[in-house]
């Protein structure tokens, strides 16, 4: 009835070759045929922010992606943020003060978070707001997320 | 203390912030199919047929399941257990499950569904209160008291009558809560294994994994010794996955049927159809109260909108009845509640459990009566406090009671005094308090076994393993087990490994439900480590020649424990923990005990636009009596959580449908507050060390939602002198008080009539003051009316 399509695609700096079919999207390519199980999935139709990558650095909705859309660009999702052992600044930053929870919108969040640094090394409180106006969280009422992204942009003390 | 207080990183900190958490839908298992569920279209019909066989025809099909073939139902409750797996004869809500199938994919199972047939014959739709207490010709459940109540309950403790006639002030109101749902950003998802040996195993995102292994025993008719449940790490439950549901057991007999392993993982439009969240509560309340503020007695009846199955909906019925005694001294009280069958998903407990309705109703009426006595709010409820040790009017036992200080922290923090009515025309403020249980007081199934148990192996290599039922979804049960154990142990926490959740491995535990967790494992984990300490504490006396307490701190922990294990074998202990017996005799005095109770006082600063009727909150000061922050850092983020949800529901959150369908059943469309709508919040935990909790510990991640909503709508009427007597408080509700105040009439948004139900005769019980002794002097069990 369909058949599958070879996709090259670059993630978290690693090339990577993989056969799916063409309406599946990077959501379930990333968890179902690769393996990457980091990415979470809240509701798979682009409204909740759960499932936030960097394509190019810039957040962009897995579930809204075709893989055929990518070749060629660069994939960031959170099984490549910590380097090797060293987790991010934001990463520790969001275990010391209790900014994940449940921990099941962190990775997009996270994600969100880091691409705002890399524009903005200082964001205000309201800056920080509105990156993560697309991002639910349902445990933390935010405030926790908003203080470890301040800590990470400030530096460890 | 070493561990105890310090805002320690959570034990799975680390593995949530690089995606390293297997949740329900990361498991992935060999030879694996996919399931999915063809749902009810229609709010209410009988099933005439299901033609199922071009979907069984279809290539990659691997099983398709249908009601018939597991006829015994299920529920969370002894009394309501209503549910079948997959409707059998008729549909009672748009989304109801009624054939499952499982395929090589996804995709290939959402085809097959779409093959699928159903003939229904449609039934009329009850979809509201007022319908719902209307006799019915087609009752949505045979079991009913009457027509589509499911339910009725009535007490009455003292004569509240004669207290409401020598009262100087009787405050009539009806106040209205609309429905919302958890919204957990985990879809649920569950995996299930099927062994030849007869061996079933299922991964599911429960709260309650004890419970789900009881109903799949029930179902699927298998020693409950033959199967492993394993609740994973919950991407939020809020109390929304509390419920054995359809699909954990259909994929647990899809995966019996195909003899492969079986995954479902919900759509978001399904979790909106699970639900279990927060009924919609109509309320009718008085209160009498003296000229001097003091309260002479209430009474207070609920009229619940079920959706279409029980649920845990008669505990809700109890709930919100329970705690309106907890926090004000009332020297009577009478209670009438009843619980409607809908055609809509079922309702459940949602954080708070059927007690933020009534605190609603309840701390908006106060604020009204203390307008019309000229007293402070606060100084009202500051004259009415419940002292602690004492017995309610219904026999509910409050031990410590932290509430006067965080009144008194409220006021003083958020500049009360010099703000309310003092602030601008359009900007307010308001105050509210609840109390909260610290975990039930009797298990959900009658036993006399302890409602938490504790393992902890400790070996020669100086690992401590604490194994416990309990269940993480979030609020970092597992981490409190670490701290608790390594605390009493006197090591790190870091060094101790935790394993829970999974009924193969871990002694039971009841469930992340009731705000039970932290008190009663922790107890049974203190217990637990208390005896491997004082094994220690011998060997190493033993071996050193040294009196026995504290010995084991004399030499490293390793050695201590090598020295033990050389001197009693191989080391385990066990905790455990049951509550106390409630003071409460009378039938139905089994929901609102609680071996304690927190308490919370919240006070908003809000800013309403006159013009536009959208609200801006400004700040939120909240304390909460917690007893001992087992974790600060966690306890904060507790009380956030709570009030970030509690804001939700004051301003926008609600559950509405429309020709029988759910209107929003999308995040998109159900509106909560993101990043951009929160305020800041400034909590105070007030610590005193409650004798029942774990180094004095309370609950805190449901109490502090209770005063948010509440305390919105008195701050509206601070700023525009409205009042909204329901929730949500909508820029629609709030421009038509203020057109009606305008036009000279009653500058209020609310229910203004409550229907004629026919609630059972009260059960007598006379309050402690007045000699009872917890049981009822009228009958030992309820009489009916009307049948």
């Amino acid at each position: 009835m369909r058949s599958k399509q070879l996709f090259r695609l670059t993630i978290n700096g690693e090339k990577r070759e993989v056969a799916a079919y063409p309406s599946r999207t990077l959501l379930e390519v990333l968890r179902e045929d690769l393996g990457l199980t980091g990415t979470k999935h809240g509701c798979e139709v682009g409204e909740c922010g759960t499932c936030t990558v960097l394509v190019d650095g810039q957040p962009a909705l897995s579930c809204l992606l075709l893989p055929g859309e990518l070749e060629g660009q660069n994939i960031s999702t959170i099984e490549g943020m910590a380097d090797g052992a060293n987790l991010d600044p934001l990463q520790a930053a969001f275990a010391d003060l209790g900014a994940a929870q449940c921990g099941y919108c962190t990775p997009g969040i996270l994600l969100v978070a880091k691409a705002l640094l890399k524009e903005n090394p200082s964001p205000t409180r309201s800056e920080i707001e509105e990156a993560l106006g697309g991002n639910l969280c349902r445990c933390t009422g935010y405030l926790k997320i908003f203080e470890a992204i301040e800590l990470a942009a400030g530096g460890r003390k | 203390m070493k561990v105890i207080g310090k805002p320690l990183r959570k034990v799975d900190a680390t593995s949530k912030c690089i995606g390293q958490t297997v949740f329900a839908d990361d498991i992935f298992l060999p030879g694996m199919l996919y399931a999915k569920i063809l749902r009810s279209t229609r709010p209410h019909a009988v099933i005439r047929s299901i033609d199922t066989s071009a979907a069984e025809s279809l290539d990659g099909v691997k099983a398709v399941l249908l009601g018939a073939e597991l006829p015994i139902t299920f529920g969370i409750l002894p009394v309501s257990q209503d549910e079948h797996t997959l409707a059998t004869d008729k549909v009672r809500y748009v989304g109801e499950p009624v054939v499952a199938l499982a395929a090589l994919d996804e995709e290939t199972a959402e085809e097959a569904i779409r093959r699928i047939k159903v003939d229904y014959e449609d039934l009329p739709p009850v979809m509201s209160i007022t319908d719902g207490v209307k006799p019915a010709s087609s009752p949505i459940q045979s079991y009913a008291e009457q027509g589509n109540i499911h339910k009725t309950v009535s007490f009455e403790f003292g004569d509240t009558s004669a207290a409401l006639e020598k009262a100087d002030l009787v405050l009539d109101d009806t106040f209205f809560y609309q429905g919302n749902t958890h919204l957990p950003m985990e879809q649920h998802a569950s995996v299930a294994a099927w062994h030849p040996d007869g061996k079933l195993t299922l991964w599911s995102s429960t709260q309650t994994p004890h419970y789900v292994h009881r109903a799949l025993a029930r179902v699927l008719e298998l020693p409950a010794s033959r199967i492993q449940v394993i609740a994973c790490p919950n991407g939020g439950g809020f109390g929304g996955k509390s419920d054995p549901f359809s699909h954990e057991i259909a994929v647990a007999k899809l995966a019996m049927k195909s003899g492969r392993p079986v995954k479902i993982a919900l759509t978001r439009e399904e979790v909106f159809y699970c639900h279990r969240g927060r009924h919609p509560v109509l309320m009718h309340s008085k209160l009498g109260v003296k000229k001097d503020g003091k309260f002479t007695g209430l009474t207070f009846q609920t009229i619940l909108d079920g959706g279409a199955y029980g649920s845990y909906g008669v505990a809700s019925t109890y709930y919100t009845g329970a705690l309106q005694t907890t926090t004000y001294h009332l020297p009577t009280y009478k209670f009438e509640g009843a619980r409607l069958f809908t055609n809509k998903p079922p309702c459940g407990p949602k954080r708070g459990h059927g007690t933020p309705q009534p605190r609603f109703g309840m701390e908006i009426q106060i604020d009204k009566a203390a307008e019309l006595l000229g007293i402070d709010p606060a100084e009202l409820r500051l004259r009415n406090l419940v002292p602690a040790n004492s017995l309610t009017a219904n026999f509910l036992t409050i031990r410590t009671i932290g509430l006067q200080r965080c009144i008194e922290r409220v006021v003083e923090a958020s500049g009360w005094k010099d703000k309310f009515r003092k602030l601008p025309f359009g900007r307010g403020v308001g105050l509210a308090c609840s109390c909260y249980l610290t975990g039930a007081g009797l298990p959900i199934y009658w036993n006399n076994m302890p409602q938490s148990g504790v393992q902890l192996k400790l070996d020669r290599s100086g690992l401590v393993t604490v194994f416990c039922g309990s269940t993480e979804i979030g609020q970092g049960s597992d981490s409190i087990l670490a701290y608790i154990v390594a605390e009493v142990l006197g090591i790190d926490p870091s060094s101790i490994r935790v394993v829970t959740a999974d009924t193969d491995l871990t002694p039971v535990d009841l469930g992340s439900y009731s705000s039970r967790v932290t008190l009663m494992t922790g107890n049974a984990a203190i217990q637990a480590a208390e005896r491997a300490r004082a094994m220690l504490d011998e060997a190493v006396a033993e071996e050193l020649k040294i009196p026995k307490e504290g010995a084991a701190s004399a030499v490293d922990f390793v050695k201590a424990i090598q020295l033990a294990e050389a001197k009693f074998g191989t080391l385990g202990t066990v905790g455990s923990y049951t509550p106390p017996r409630s003071a409460a005799k009378y039938k139905g005095g089994g929901v609102g005990p609680s071996p304690t109770y927190s308490f919370s006082a919240g006070v908003v600063e809000l800013e309403v636009d006159a013009e536009t009727g959208i609200i801006r909150v400004h700040k939120i000061w909240i304390a909460h009596d917690i007893g001992r922050a087992i974790n600060p850092l966690l306890a904060i983020g507790q009380v956030e959580g709570s009030v970030y949800m509690g804001l939700g529901e004051a301003l926008m959150e609600e559950q509405e449908f429309r020709l029988g369908v759910h209107k929003t059943p999308s995040m998109l469309d159900y509106k909560s507050p993101t990043s951009m709508d929160m305020c800041p919040v400034e909590t105070i935990l007030v610590e005193e060390p409650d004798p029942m909790g774990p180094f004095g510990a309370k609950e805190v991640g449901q109490g502090p939602l209770l005063p948010i909503p509440p305390a919105v709508c008195n701050a509206v009427y601070d700023a525009v002198g409205v009042r909204i007597d329901e929730i949500p408080v909508t820029p629609e509700k709030i421009l038509k008080a203020l057109k009606a105040k305008a036009q000279g009439k009653d500058g209020r948004y609310g229910p203004t009539a409550f229907p004629a139900i026919e609630y059972r005769d009260p059960m007598f019980i006379l309050p402690p003051w007045e000699g009872g002794d917890g049981r009822s002097i009228n009958q030992p069990e309820y009489t009916r009316k009307g049948v």
